[in-house]
């Protein structure tokens, strides 16, 4: 049976046509993934589903029935739920509470909190979470309160769950266990609609493949009938013969010496060296201390111990300002809260680090400004209608670029990347690739941080691998085995 | 506007742009069909030169909500500023109005670099600190005077508040060349720069090499800066020195602000519509002066303006 058919979606807003006629079908049961790179309509068409956004022309049929959502309260009491990328509950409640929010047990004035609770623990126990329901959201891990937003999801009753990316931001563990829950919800019948840039994800787990590019709808799949390149050939509407185009670039020195780097608990006695010309690869398990320990690095935050030897010169990095002032660069994890200003356009986004440099005196060079941008611009293909745009209006991927101009353009001797290609699709991750290969190629070195293991074994020439804060080893490219890496990952743990 | 092939989104936009000039064009129309007397040159000159005090708070005002903060002090400023260049002022001094004029920027400038060190180096909140300030500025005028008036300020002293260029008042003159400098302060100099990127995000701003410590400090000497120099001009129009000068100013500063859309979140503003927004202050002062409302629905009034205006303003946002 299909508990979902959708045919023939269109969407415009204003005047621009986001969906084409899509079509999605969901069968009870099922996980289907819908795939396609940032802006090919997914969230769009979910949205319609969820009753966010109303469509403008097409039918959506809920369990044989045509129905036509009015609002997110109508979707819901149709039984479709959805778990956002980014969970929204309320921290100081607690898992009951939060489950429970809107529609608590108990009369018309107060809540019937020994039912609230009892009901939740029944909830959590079938989903064989072990989450104590009284614990509040807030101190739980990430991967938990997702958990609890699929509980909310299963006490409304919803048939039908939509998963916007729900692994970006936890582990591998975790998704196992996600996995695990998510088969079990199959068997009761249910359907998941799962979202996700990971291409080996949506292989273990998907039943249905159904790929969006532009706004149109390009074909649906069996999953064992289709492959990783004929999937991102479809999703990107070429052939991407190379997802890595890693060049041989001559490495020479070394540029930078890393000395016994401890921060308390965060991380312990780390030494390193990175060369002209490499790419140094920075693996780990999330809270491996990858983050904090760049961040010590660029003065961003402070350190307990440790030595920095940076161009030949002993450095006392106290600020970011000091680190930028040697020729050291860092594009940080999250662009949103640490690497843009959302509220300025594009071009003053991109010029923000090099204010000085594009100065007389006091007074900021238009001129030249202007003219740096739009190279810029053209040089990283950034997709915009004008320098002037705000950048909060530009997709993920040209954010990204957005960010990574404003800190090529000083022509730093070290570029450390974190998690340069977090959340954007597959076209921009590969010219970022590229960037970074034409950028190393010039005689510069490139940390990069990456939780995507084929990322860092695809562009790194070394690899250091962090376990709980300290060393777990040091690969050469010519080492670079997943297993031995998820070894080392896991030495110190 | 009224372009025939002009979409009701793009009359959305334009109302949430420009809706503060119509505003003001609305206010003033009424006022001129029920007071004959109130559009003359000689009348808006006067509303103006009442109006340039305002307009040097919100001036200032708008540095410090551009970062995200809020200075309550400036009221208080005024007045410590206005009584120490008044003692300075006086006749048997001797001394020349400059050194009474410096006194005054030096004391408002000197309220405001508490602040930032207060805000930005110590971490006390904005709203906090300067409400702290605005209780000791207050204490220390009363103190400077033992609360009496001090009248007998020099003639010289006098011309800044009072006096004219032409037909032009000494305060709106002053208040143009301070907004022309704010202007290009703000949009040409890469310090200007910086505050919007303070203000927009402060990690972003940092990992960008910017002192955003020093950037939040300076906005505070900025606005106390130009509530000294308000204080020096109030003190003078009023000829003397009084102790509960400057009382509440804070709130009409503020209001300018965010009448002309600049986000107390920081990051999102202009600089033009502050001056809008000082002119609706200034005009709604003059026009219910004149149409003889009382001073006690004048307030009430005031208070509906601004909570309007930011209501229209977020939901402009969450559209």
């Amino acid at each position: 049976m299909n508990l979902l058919e959708m045919k023939g979606i269109e969407k415009s807003f204003n005047t621009v046509k986001v969906l084409h006629g899509v079509d999605f079908i969901l069968r009870k049961g099922t996980v289907h993934a819908l795939m396609g790179e940032n802006g090919a309509g997914k969230s769009t068409l979910m949205k319609v589903l969820a009753g966010i956004h109303k469509c403008d022309a097409g039918t959506v049929t809920v369990k044989e029935e045509q129905v036509d959502i009015q609002s997110p309260k109508h979707s819901q009491a149709l039984g479709i739920a959805m778990i956002h990328q980014e969970l929204s509950p309320v921290p100081e409640m607690t898992v009951a509470e939060n489950i429970y929010l809107g529609r608590e047990p108990g009369g018309r004035l107060f809540i019937d909190y020994a039912q609230m609770y009892r009901q939740t623990e029944e909830l959590l126990e079938n989903m064989k979470v072990h989450i104590s329901p009284k614990e509040k959201v807030g101190a739980l891990k990430v991967a938990d309160q997702q958990l609890v937003e699929i509980a909310k999801a299963i006490s409304l009753n919803a048939e039908i769950i939509i998963m916007d990316e729900p692994t970006s931001a936890i582990t591998d563990k975790e998704v196992d266990n996600l996995f695990s829950i998510i088969r079990n919800l199959k068997e009761q019948g249910k359907g998941i609609i799962y979202i996700s840039h990971k291409m080996d994800e949506i292989f273990q787990i998907s039943d249905d493949i159904t790929v969006l590019r532009d706004g149109q709808y390009v074909n649906t799949w069996k999953a064992e009938d289709i492959d990783n390149n004929i999937l991102i050939k479809n999703m990107v509407g070429r052939e991407l013969t190379e997802i890595f185009p890693k060049s041989e670039v001559p490495i020479s020195d070394t540029i930078l010496e890393v000395r016994n780097f401890t921060l308390g608990d965060k991380f312990q006695d780390i030494s390193f060296t990175v060369k002209r010309g490499e790419i140094y690869g920075i693996a780990g398990l999330v809270g491996a201390g990858r983050t904090e320990l760049m961040h010590a690095l660029f003065g961003l935050d402070r350190r307990d111990k440790g030595e920095v030897i940076f161009d030949g010169k002993t450095l006392d990095i106290r600020r970011p300002k000091d680190a930028i002032r040697e020729g050291i660069a860092y594009v940080t994890e999250d662009r949103k809260q640490e690497g843009l200003v959302l509220e300025m356009s594009v071009g003053q986004n991109i010029s923000l680090a090099s204010m000085k440099e594009l100065s007389r005196g006091l007074f900021i060079n238009e001129k030249e400004e202007s003219s740096l941008v739009k190279d810029e611009i053209e040089r990283l293909r950034i997709r915009l209608h004008s320098p002037k745009q705000l950048v909060k209006s530009l997709s993920g991927g040209n954010q990204q670029k957005v960010v990574l101009s404003k800190w090529i353009i000083k022509n730093p001797k070290l570029l450390i990347l974190d998690e340069p290609t977090r959340g954007i699709d597959v076209g921009a991750k590969s010219e970022i690739y590229k960037l970074m290969c034409e950028y190393a190629a010039k005689g510069n070195a490139i940390i990069m941080i990456s939780s995507e293991m084929p990322e860092v074994m695809g562009m790194a020439d070394r690899m250091l691998v962090l376990s709980n804060g300290k060393v777990g080893g040091e690969l050469k490219r010519s080492e670079f085995v997943q297993e031995s890496i998820m070894k080392m990952a896991v030495s110190h743990i | 506007m009224g372009k025939s092939r002009s979409k009701q989104f793009n009359i959305k936009e334009f109302l949430a742009k420009y809706g503060v000039i119509l505003g003001l064009v609305v206010i003033m129309i009424f006022f001129t069909v029920m007071k004959a007397r109130f559009l003359t040159v000689t009348n808006m000159l006067n509303m103006l030169r009442q109006a340039s005090i305002n307009g040097l708070l919100a001036l200032g005002m708008t540095f410090v909500v551009l970062t995200g903060g809020i200075d309550l002090s400036v009221g208080s400023a005024v007045g410590a500023a206005g009584m120490y260049c008044a003692l300075v002022a006086r006749t048997e001094t001797g001394m020349p109005w400059y050194v009474a004029l410096l006194t005054g920027l030096a004391i408002g400038l000197l309220i405001g670099t508490v602040n930032g060190v207060v805000i930005a180096y110590l971490r006390v909140p904005a709203f906090i600190a300067t409400l702290g300030m605005l209780s000791i500025a207050r204490g220390i005028t009363f103190m400077a005077s033992d609360a009496k008036p001090i009248p007998g300020l020099s003639k010289e002293f006098l011309v800044i508040g009072g006096g004219s260029a032409g037909i032009i008042p000494i305060p709106v003159l002053i208040l143009i060349g301070v907004l022309i400098v704010c202007y290009i302060i703000l949009y040409k100099t890469r310090y200007g720069r910086y505050v919007f990127a303070t203000g927009g995000n402060a990690t972003s701003a940092r990992v960008s090499g910017i002192n955003i410590k020093m950037v939040i400090c300076s906005v505070y000497m900025i606005s106390g800066l130009l509530a000294g120099l308000a204080g020096v001009i109030l003190t003078s129009r009023v000829t003397s020195g009084i102790s509960q000068n400057g009382d509440g100013y804070e709130v009409d500063a503020i209001a300018a602000a965010v009448i002309g859309g600049n986000s107390l979140s920081g990051g999102r503003g202009r600089l033009w519509g502050t001056v809008v927004g000082f002119l609706v202050m200034g005009v709604m002062n003059n026009g219910l002066d004149m149409m003889a409302v009382s001073s006690y629905w004048q307030l009430v009034i005031k208070g509906i303006i601004i909570i309007g205006a930011v209501m229209l303003d977020s939901l402009n946002e969450s559209r």
